[in-house]
């Protein structure tokens, strides 16, 4: 075969790949929505973070301005400290709220920035303050079913 | 000029797992001569080709080209020997998926950095050597058998090597390519001054063209000589080889118990 | 011999022939990588390699990857439209193919199109002289022959995992979107989402390359060991696809037990 054919058949061949692994990485995938710019670091505190995973959005009125770091847990206080990486385009008051939400009923979890009215702002490495809690489906269920007893009861 | 015997076989045994093909074989290749080695089928001969070719190591025994011990030599050694050396294959072992022309041109290709206009020359005067200048284009698998084997020729002296060693060269041939390649061998040898060896169970082939003939039997050399010496031998093997006779010290029949007993004691 | 002797030197022998064979294939591999610079160094025979193995394998692996594709898109909609998620029919195709599918069925694809064609190819060679003839011509065989195939093998491998996962994700965009009715921006944004460049486009790309390693060196080892006649080289080729599937499925659980636990 000719070598010039070859080698236009092989070129073509790397070309489709490496379109293809772009197609992967950005139409499928999230390379582009993924890289946040520069970011500042800062964490919060929980007393439970249900199923809350590393690499788990940060949203804040539903746009994603952040994300999870990692997870550890605080011996002290026996609490889960997570932390959160946040874009240097978005500043927040100090006294923002973190709250733990699942999207839908069943599916992933993220923590919610929503800000208060401070003047002053988060800064690298200050801790949120004002969280809530993942909500527990078997907690929730127990206190359903016990308010109607309780209501039950009362009739 | 170094040494008289460009190639000598000193004391060599080889085997393949426990059997010894050969044991204890001695032979000399002056340079510039013809030296065949006979012997039936299946008796070694293109073992001992590989020997010298350093692809397979003896047990005991050496080999030595152009003064140096052939199993002896580290990767480099060998390939530096194997550069004097151009091997004409039983089936030519032409590359499949070169066409004539590049088959031909390979080994210069790989071992020289000659520009691309020399190469071609060199090849169309090698292929023209052996006749086949016009088949350039063709692929080996449009080649006939005698054919094939002239390419082979070709590109098996692509480097003018000092030493040419032809495995079965006749073997499967009609008399007149048997004829052509036979004329080869004979003209190469003396316009290139490089040193034959020929590995053959054809008796007036190499009888007529050889200097000097080895025969192995059984794993040794059974008889050896000028040809004119052998034909006059009395030796009962060589009569038998070169009368072509059907039974005598080389044995019909494959080693085996009494045929009477494999017949009533079969089990 | 007592029947329980000869299973026990039946399975004696079996394991040390196994292990001798995965002896003498790591001694190759080792060769392969140290001749490699010849492969490098003489470009064009690793491209035209890369033409057989690679280019000729684009049309079984795109028409697979297709239907694979559309077929997870259809299974995946039955199944999640109970749950009324049937928008997340994207990120399911998306990541069963990333994760697994592209990278273990390109690689049985490949061991069955362009192994067996390494494997008879070489071993054909291997028959009739060639490999021979080359070494007496003072030009190693695994310079020349087996280290431009094997480096083909691992630069297409990826390549063509990556086609497959790309063609499928088409392929269940398909069934979704037009057939099925799936909102086009939900399935992709769904997609997007779930879907990580780094866990999961990335390792796969690793498994993929894992296995186009795994995959040539096994075609290029059965067909350099076959012994040279036409069952020989015929055996070969059978064992080229039974060992490289098996190889691959093995290999995949591990990576697979690495990746996750990370
Ligand atoms: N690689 C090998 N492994 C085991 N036995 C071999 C091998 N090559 C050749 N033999 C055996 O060695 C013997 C001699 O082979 P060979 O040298 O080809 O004979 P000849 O060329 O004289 O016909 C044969 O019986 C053959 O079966
Ligand atoms: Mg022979």
């Amino acid at each position: 075969m000719d070598k010039t054919i070859l080698d236009i058949w092989v070129g073509l061949f790397v070309a489709i790949g490496i379109a293809a692994l772009m197609g992967l990485a950005m139409r499928v995938g999230n390379l582009t929505s993924n890289t946040l710019g520069e970011t500042y670091t800062i964490t919060a505190n929980y007393e439970n973070i249900g199923g809350l995973k590393p690499r788990a959005p940060v949203k804040s009125s539903g746009v994603v301005v952040g994300r999870i770091d990692k997870i550890q847990f605080d011996t002290q206080a026996y609490q889960a400290v997570v932390t959160l990486k946040i874009d240097k385009r978005y500043p927040f008051p100090k006294d923002t709220f973190a709250n733990i939400y699942t999207s839908g009923l069943l599916g992933e979890q993220y923590i919610s920035l929503e800000a208060g009215g401070d003047d002053h702002f988060l800064k690298e490495g200050d801790r949120v303050s004002k969280t809530q809690d993942a909500v527990v489906l078997e907690k929730l269920i127990s206190q359903f079913l016990y308010s109607k007893a309780s209501e039950e009861s009362k009739k | 000029m170094a040494q008289k015997n460009i190639v000598e076989i000193k004391n060599l045994s080889f085997g393949y797992g426990n059997f010894m093909l050969h044991k204890d074989i001695s032979m000399v290749f002056p340079r510039g001569k013809v030296t065949a080695i006979m012997g039936g089928s299946g008796c070694g001969k293109t073992t001992i080709l590989r020997l010298i070719g350093g692809q397979i190591k003896p047990k005991a025994g050496q080999v030595t080209v152009d003064g140096k011990i052939v199993h002896k030599q580290d990767r480099q050694g060998i390939y530096e020997l194997r550069r004097k050396m151009g091997m004409l294959f039983q089936h030519g072992a032409l590359f499949t998926d070169l066409s004539v022309f590049d088959n031909v041109a390979f080994p210069m290709r790989e071992h020289t950095k000659l520009p691309e206009s020399m190469i071609r020359d060199l090849v169309l005067m090698k292929l023209n050597a052996v006749g086949l200048r016009g088949a350039h284009k063709l692929m080996p698998t449009e080649l006939s058998g005698g054919m094939a084997r002239r390419v082979a020729l070709a590109r098996a002296i692509a480097l003018d090597p000092d030493i040419i060693m032809y495995d079965e060269p006749f073997a499967g041939l009609d008399p007149i390519s048997m004829a052509v390649i036979c004329d080869l061998i004979r003209t190469l040898n003396d316009a290139l001054g490089a040193t034959s060896i020929i590995v053959t169970h054809d008796v007036e082939e190499a009888f007529s063209f050889a200097d000097y003939i080895y025969f192995v039997a059984d794993g040794s050399v059974a008889a050896e000589g000028t040809p004119k010496e052998l034909s006059k031998s009395k030796l009962p093997f060589v009569h038998q080889f070169v009368h072509g006779e059907k039974d005598g010290p080389v044995p019909f029949h494959h080693n085996a118990p009494s045929y009477k007993k494999d017949i009533y004691e079969w089990v | 011999m007592n029947p329980i002797f000869k299973i026990l030197s039946n399975i004696g022998n079996q394991v040390t022939s196994r292990i001798w064979r995965l002896g003498s294939a790591t001694r190759l591999f080792c060769l392969t990588l140290i001749y490699s610079s010849e492969s490098f160094r003489r470009i064009h025979l690793t491209i035209r390699e890369i033409y057989f193995t690679g280019v000729m394998s684009l049309i079984i692996i795109v028409v697979s990857a297709f239907f694979v594709g559309m077929v997870l898109g259809l299974q995946g909609y039955y199944t999640l439209q109970k749950y009324g998620s049937s928008e997340s029919i994207g990120v399911l195709v998306a990541l069963a193919l990333l994760r697994e599918l592209g990278p273990v069925v390109t690689a049985l694809l490949f061991a069955g199109r362009a192994g067996t064609a390494i494997t008879a190819e070489i071993g054909l060679m291997k028959a009739t002289e060639q490999l021979s003839a080359m070494e007496m011509m003072a030009i190693s065989p695994i310079a020349r022959i087996i280290s431009p195939r094997f480096w083909a093998g691992v630069i297409s491998m990826p390549i063509l995992a990556s086609i497959f996962s790309m063609v499928g994700v088409m392929g269940g965009y398909l069934v979704a979107v037009p057939i099925i009715g799936v909102d086009h921006g939900a399935f992709w944004s769904q997609m997007n989402v779930n879907v990580d460049f780094r866990i999961d486009v990335i390792n796969g790309l690793i498994k993929s390359f894992v296995f186009g390693v795994a995959c040539t060196i096994i075609a290029l080892y059965e067909g350099y060991d076959a012994p040279p006649t036409a069952e020989g080289v015929s055996r070969a080729t059978t064992r080229t696809v039974v060992t490289s599937s098996l190889t691959v499925l093995g290999l995949d659980f591990i990576l697979t037990s690495f990746m996750m636990s990370n």
